[in-house]
C-alpha cells in the first residue's frame, strides 16, 4: 500500500513563481483574489449570508402556517404589498417556499459547501500551491456572486420572485398568466441559475483537474483523505449533471420568450386556448431530475467526506473501512445518475419505468448503509474528543440515519403513491440532505476555522449552538412525517380549508416555534464566527492533532501555502492511535523509517524493499510486552 | 487583519446599543404626536421592541452564565480542583438525548401516529398498507439500533487522557456482513414493492371482474370538473381547442357518445366496482390525490393519465368506523399549481349500487341549453355540420 522509498510521481515544479512577492492591494487581496484560501472564504461568507436569508424566508412562511388567521402588522411594514394587512399573500407564500428551496439547495449547500471546502482543502490536503487554474476559480466565485445578487433582486420586481416551487415545473413556470411569480421573477430565476451553473462548472472542472494533476509527491489516490475523495466525486457529478439543467432551462427560456413548445401542449389558461402543441412537461421533469437527483448527492457527499475526516480525527481512530468508504462513495456517484425517475413515479411516466427506477433507488441504499455502519464502527472504542465540529459530525450521522430510512418508503413506487408531495417528503429530505448537509458544513466551519482565519472559535458557544440546532431540527422535522402520513400536502398556504387538516394546526404552531428557536440559535453561531475572526484565541499550527497535510502549512497564509518545498507524503491520512507510537497521531508527512516501532507488515503491501527492511528490523527488535 | 481597525468590538456594540435605544426613544417620542391611525403602528413597534429586548435579555443571560461558568472553573482550578470536563458533559448529554429522543419518538408514534389516515378504502390500498407496515417494521428496528449505537458509543467512548483509542482500520468480514444484509433486506423490499406496483398500475381489466367504469376529471386553476358517461357508458371525445366558457372541458360533439354525458359536482362511486379515473389538466400540472384510497397521479397538460382502483368502504361505513358523522372522502390537488393550490378539493362519496343509480339519474347533462345555443343545435339529437360548428366557435 505505501512506500518507504517514495516513487517519483508526476510532481510539477511550480516553485519558481511564488518566490517574488507581489504586494496585494485591498482589491486584489479581498475582492478579486485568485488565492484559493481567500476564494474559499468568499464562498463561505456569501454562503452563510444566503443561508441566513433563506432561513428568514422559512421563518416567514412558518409563521403563516402556524397562524393562518392572524394578522401581523409588522409583516405589512416589512413586506408591503406581499403581505397586505399583515397576512402573507398566497402567491408570495409560494415565492417564499420557492426561493427558500432554491437558495438552500443551490446557493448554500452546493456553492457554500463545495465551494468553500473544495477550494480550501483540495490544494491544502493534496499538497498543491493553488488550484489548477486560479483565474477560473476567481471567475467561478464571481459568477456565483452575480447569480446570488440576481436571485435576490427578484424580490424587488413588481410581481415578486419566482413561485413555481424550486423544481419550476412548466407549464406553471412557463406561463406568466398562471401565477404572478412566473413573470419577471421567473426570468430572473432562470438567468441566475444559468450563471450559477456556469460557476459550478468552472469550479468543478478546476477541482477535478487539481485532484488528478497536482497531488504532491507520494500522494497517490489511495492516500487521499476521504474529504478529497468526496469533493472529487462531487465535482465529477456536478460537471456531468449541471449542463443538463442548463439544457432544460434554456428550452424553458425558449418556451417562455420565443413561442416554442418544448414543454407545452394542449393548454387552456383561464379559458383562453393557447397555440402550444406537441410538447411535454414530462420532458422537463426528466431533464430537471437528471440534475436534480445527482444534486442531492452533490449536497450530501462533501458533508459525508467532511464528517469522515472529523469523526476519525476526533475519535483518535482510523476511519473504519477506508476502502469501503471510497467504494461506497463511488457507488453512490454512479448510481445517482440512474435513479432520477423516483421523483416521477406518479407523474404519468410509464409505470414500467417507475418499477426500474425503484430497483436502482433501493440499491443506492446499500452503499449509504455501509457508510453509516462504518461511522459507527469508527466511534466504537474510540477516544472521543467532543469539539463542536465533532458534535456536528455526530449530529450529521444521526440525521443521515433518520432521513435515510424514510427514503426506503419514498423510493418504493407503491408506497410513494400516497406519500408523494406530502409532508413526509418534506421531513425526509430536510433531514437527510438539508439538516445533514448543513451539519456537515457547520462541522467543517468549526473544524477548519483555524486554518481559514488563524484563530479558534469559542467552544462553549459552539456547544450551545449545536444542542439548540440539533434538538430544534428534530422537533421541526420529526412531526412532519406524521402529517405526511395523514395525507397533508406540502406547499399548502393554509390548512384552514380542510377540516381534516385543521387538527394539525397545533402541531404547526409547535413546529414554527421550534424553527424560530433553531433560527435564533444561529445567531450564536454568527456571533461566534464574526467575533472569532477578529478576537478569537490564536491557534497553533495543528490544533486538533490531525494527520492531514493542511496542518503542516504555517498558520499565516502564504500565497503558495508552504514556504520552501511542498511536503512529501508517505502514508495514509488515518494513522491515529497506532499501537507502538508515542503519540496518538502520525501525520502523513512522517516516513515509515521514523516510526519503526509502530509499523505493521500491512503498511508495506506493495513495497517489497520496505517489507524486507521492516522484517529485518523486527528480527533485530523482538516484540516486547506492550507498555500501556 | 485590515478590517480589525474598522470594527472595534466595543465601538460596534456601543453603536448597536445607540441604535437600539435611539430608535426606542424615537418611537416613544413620535408615538404620542402621531394621529390615531398610527396607534396600530406604535403598538406593533412596541411588540417588536418587546421581542428584541427579550432576545437581548436571553443573550445577556447566556453571556452571564458563560462568564459564571468560567469564573467557577478558574476558581476551582486555583483551589487545585480539576477543571470542568466538557468532554464528559457532552458525552452525558448525548446519552440523555438518546433516552429523551427515544421516548419522544415513542410518544410521537403513539400520539401523532394515531392521527394518520384511516385504513385504506380501496382494494389495492390494503396491499400498500401491508407493504408500508413491513417497511415500517424494518426501518424502526434499524432506526432504534443505529441511534442507540451512535449515541451510546459517543457516551461510552468519550475521551480521556488515560487511554488510547483502539487501532482498528478495517475488518473485511464485518464489512461484507453489513453490505450483504442490507442488500438482502432491500432485495426483498424491492421485489415485493415491484410486484405491488405492477398490480396497482396494471390497466387491463382483470378477468371475471366487472369492467371499470370511466369517469373524467379535468383540473384547472383552481377547480376540478367531473364528467360521467351517460346511458351508453361511453365518454365522448374531447378536443382542447373547443374549450369555451360553456363548454368548459372542450367536449367534441361530433362524437355521438358525448351527447348523453353528465356533469357532476361530487364524485360518487358505487362500492366494490372498479373505477377508472381519466385525468386531464388544462393549464398547469395538477395532481389528483385521494389519500383515503391510496390514489395519486398527476394531471398533466397534453398527457392524459388515469388511475384504476376499486373503492371498498362506503362513506357511511367509514363514518361509523371512525365514529365521525362528518367524515368525507376527499380529492385534492397535490402538485403546486398556483396561488390557490391549497384549496382545490372535491368531495368523494362511496355509496351502494342502488344509491349510485338513484344519484346518477339526477345528474344534469353536459350538453345543457346554453351549450346547445352556442353550438346552434336545432335539436340535441342532430348536431350541425362540423364546418358550421367551427364557425360558431370562432365567434
Amino acid at each position: 500500500m505505501s512506500t518507504l522509498a517514495v516513487h517519483d510521481h508526476g510532481v510539477e515544479s511550480h516553485d519558481h513563481d511564488h518566490e517574488h512577492h507581489h504586494h496585494d492591494t485591498f482589491l486584489t487581496k479581498y475582492v478579486f483574489s485568485q488565492d484559493h484560501k481567500m476564494i474559499a472564504k468568499q464562498f463561505l461568507i456569501t454562503g452563510i449570508t444566503m443561508a441566513f436569508i433563506a432561513m428568514t424566508l422559512s421563518i416567514l412562511f412558518r409563521i403563516q402556517l402556524a397562524y393562518p388567521d392572524k394578522t401581523f402588522p409588522l409583516l405589512h411594514t416589512l413586506l408591503g404589498r406581499f403581505a397586505p394587512e399583515g397576512r402573507i399573500d398566497p402567491n408570495f407564500y409560494m415565492s417564499l417556499v420557492t426561493i427558500h428551496g432554491t437558495i438552500m439547495v443551490f446557493f448554500v449547500l452546493t456553492a457554500g459547501l463545495s465551494g468553500t471546502f473544495s477550494n480550501l482543502l483540495i490544494p491544502l490536503q493534496l499538497g498543491a500551491r493553488d488550484m489548477a487554474s486560479p483565474f477560473l476559480n476567481m471567475l467561478s466565485y464571481w459568477a456565483f456572486f452575480l447569480a446570488s445578487v440576481i436571485m435576490l433582486s427578484s424580490f424587488f420586481v413588481q410581481k415578486g420572485p419566482a413561485s413555481g416551487g424550486w423544481t419550476i415545473y412548466p407549464p406553471l413556470s412557463a406561463l406568466p398568466k398562471a401565477m404572478p411569480g412566473s413573470g419577471e421573477g421567473m426570468t430572473l430565476w432562470l438567468i441566475s441559475m444559468v450563471l450559477f451553473v456556469a460557476s459550478s462548472l468552472m469550479g468543478g472542472i478546476n477541482y477535478v483537474s487539481t485532484v488528478l494533476n497536482m497531488r504532491t509527491k507520494g500522494m497517490d489516490l489511495w492516500k487521499m483523505p476521504l474529504t478529497i475523495w468526496a469533493f472529487f466525486l462531487t465535482a465529477i457529478l456536478g460537471v456531468l449533471s449541471f449542463p443538463v439543467l442548463v439544457a432544460g432551462v434554456v428550452l424553458l427560456i425558449f418556451d417562455r420568450s420565443f413561442g416554442t413548445s418544448f414543454y407545452l401542449s394542449e393548454i387552456v389558461v383561464q379559458g383562453q386556448v393557447m397555440p402550444f402543441e406537441g410538447g411535454s412537461p414530462i420532458l422537463f421533469e426528466h431533464l430537471f431530475w437528471f440534475l436534480g437527483h445527482p444534486e442531492v448527492y452533490i449536497v450530501i457527499m462533501p458533508a459525508l467526506g467532511i464528517s469522515s475526516e472529523i469523526i476519525s480525527t476526533n475519535s483518535r481512530k482510523p476511519i473504519f473501512g477506508y476502502h469501503a468508504m471510497v467504494y461506497s462513495l463511488i457507488g453512490i456517484s454512479v448510481l445517482s445518475f440512474i435513479v432520477w425517475g423516483h421523483h416521477m413515479f406518479v407523474t404519468g411516466m410509464n409505470p414500467f419505468l417507475g418499477g426500474v427506477f425503484m430497483i436502482t433507488t433501493l440499491i443506492i441504499a446499500v452503499p449509504s448503509a455501509v457508510k453509516t455502519f462504518n461511522y459507527l464502527a469508527t466511534l466504537w472504542r474510540g477516544n472521543i474528543r467532543f469539539t463542536p465540529a465533532m458534535l456536528f459530525a455526530i449530529g450529521l450521522v444521526s440525521f443521515f440515519i433518520s432521513g435515510g430510512l424514510t427514503g426506503l418508503f419514498l423510493g418504493n413506487a407503491a408506497l410513494d403513491i400516497n406519500l408523494h408531495d406530502t409532508y413526509f417528503v418534506v421531513a425526509h429530505f430536510h433531514l437527510v440532505m438539508g439538516s445533514a448537509a448543513i451539519f456537515g458544513m457547520l462541522a467543517g466551519v468549526y473544524h477548519w476555522f483555524p486554518k481559514m482565519f488563524g484563530r479558534l472559535m469559542d467552544e462553549k458557544l459552539g456547544y450551545l449552538h449545536f444542542w439548540l440546532t440539533f434538538i430544534g431540527a428534530y422537533l421541526v422535522f420529526f412531526p412532519m412525517h406524521f402529517m405526511g402520513l395523514d395525507g397533508v400536502p406540502r406547499r399548502y398556504y393554509a390548512f384552514t380549508e380542510f377540516p381534516s387538516m385543521a387538527r394539525w394546526l397545533s402541531v404547526n404552531v409547535f413546529i414554527t416555534w421550534a424553527a424560530i428557536m433553531s433560527g435564533v440559535a444561529q445567531i450564536a453561531f454568527l456571533f461566534n464566527f464574526v467575533y472569532s475572526i477578529f478576537w478569537g484565541k490564536k491557534t497553533t499550527q495543528n490544533p486538533w492533532g490531525s494527520n492531514t497535510l493542511e496542518w503542516t502549512a504555517p498558520v499565516e497564509h502564504l500565497h503558495g501555502n508552504w514556504p520552501g518545498e511542498i511536503p512529501t507524503v508517505y502514508r495514509w491520512p488515518y494513522d491515529y492511535s497506532k499501537p507502538g507510537h508515542h503519540e496518538d497521531f502520525i501525520p502523513q508527512t512522517v516516513p515509515y523509517s521514523e516510526t519503526m516501532s509502530s509499523n505493521l507488515s500491512h503498511d508495506f503491501e506493495d513495497n517489497e524493499a520496505g517489507l524486507e527492511a521492516f522484517k529485518k528490523w523486527q528480527i533485530a527488535n523482538p516484540p516486547r510486552e506492550e507498555v500501556k | 487583519m485590515a478590517f480589525k481597525n474598522i470594527f472595534r468590538f466595543k465601538t460596534l456594540s456601543a453603536a448597536a446599543a445607540m441604535l437600539l435605544f435611539g430608535t426606542a426613544t424615537a418611537m416613544a417620542q413620535t408615538a404620542p404626536a402621531a394621529p390615531a391611525a398610527a396607534d396600530g403602528d406604535s403598538a406593533m413597534w412596541i411588540g417588536v421592541g418587546y421581542y428584541v429586548l427579550l432576545f437581548v435579555l436571553v443573550a445577556i443571560i447566556v453571556g452571564i452564565v458563560g462568564k459564571i461558568l468560567r469564573v467557577y472553573d478558574l476558581t476551582s482550578q486555583i483551589q487545585g480542583k480539576k477543571p470542568i470536563n466538557w468532554n464528559n458533559i457532552m458525552g452525558i448529554l448525548f446519552i440523555v438525548f438518546l433516552i429523551a429522543g427515544l421516548y419522544g419518538a415513542y410518544w410521537e408514534f403513539t400520539v401523532q401516529g394515531t392521527m394518520t389516515l384511516p385504513e385504506a378504502a380501496s382494494k389495492h390500498g390494503v396491499d400498500i398498507d401491508n407493504m408500508f407496515m413491513v417497511t415500517f417494521g424494518i426501518t424502526v428496528i434499524v432506526f432504534v439500533l443505529t441511534q442507540i449505537c451512535l449515541f451510546g458509543f459517543a457516551f461510552i467512548y468519550r475521551g480521556s487522557d488515560k487511554r488510547k483509542a483502539y487501532f482498528y482500520p478495517h475488518n473485511n468480514t464485518i464489512e461484507k456482513i453489513w453490505t450483504v444484509i442490507p442488500a438482502i433486506v432491500l432485495t426483498v423490499l424491492v421485489i415485493t414493492g415491484f410486484f405491488t406496483w405492477k398490480t396497482i398500475t396494471n390497466s387491463n381489466d382483470v378477468k371475471g371482474d366487472m369492467p371499470a367504469m370511466n369517469i373524467d376529471i379535468t383540473g384547472h386553476q383552481f377547480a376540478w370538473e367531473i364528467r360521467y358517461p351517460g346511458k351508453d357508458g361511453k365518454l365522448g371525445a374531447k378536443d382542447y381547442k373547443l374549450t369555451t366558457a360553456t363548454n368548459k372541458i372542450g367536449v367534441d360533439f361530433k362524437d355521438q357518445a358525448s351527447f348523453d354525458d353528465l356533469v357532476a359536482d361530487t364524485i360518487v362511486l358505487p362500492v366494490n366496482r372498479p373505477v377508472r379515473l381519466n385525468i386531464i389538466a388544462q393549464d398547469v400540472i395538477h395532481s389528483v390525490y385521494m389519500p383515503h384510497f391510496r390514489v395519486q397521479i398527476n394531471a398533466v397538460p397534453g398527457l392524459p393519465t388515469y388511475f384504476k382502483f376499486t373503492p371498498t368502504i362506503t362513506t357511511m361505513d367509514m363514518r361509523s368506523r371512525l365514529d365521525d358523522g362528518k367524515f368525507e372522502y376527499l380529492l385534492y390537488c397535490n402538485k403546486i399549481c398556483g396561488g390557490a393550490h391549497y384549496n382545490m378539493q372535491k368531495i368523494v362519496r362511496v355509496v351502494t349500487e342502488s344509491e349510485y343509480e338513484a344519484w346518477l339519474a339526477h345528474q344534469k347533462p353536459y350538453l345543457n341549453d346554453a351549450l346547445k345555443k352556442e353550438l346552434k343545435m336545432v335539436d340535441a339529437n342532430q348536431p350541425q355540420a362540423p364546418a358550421q360548428n367551427r364557425l360558431a366557435l370562432n365567434n
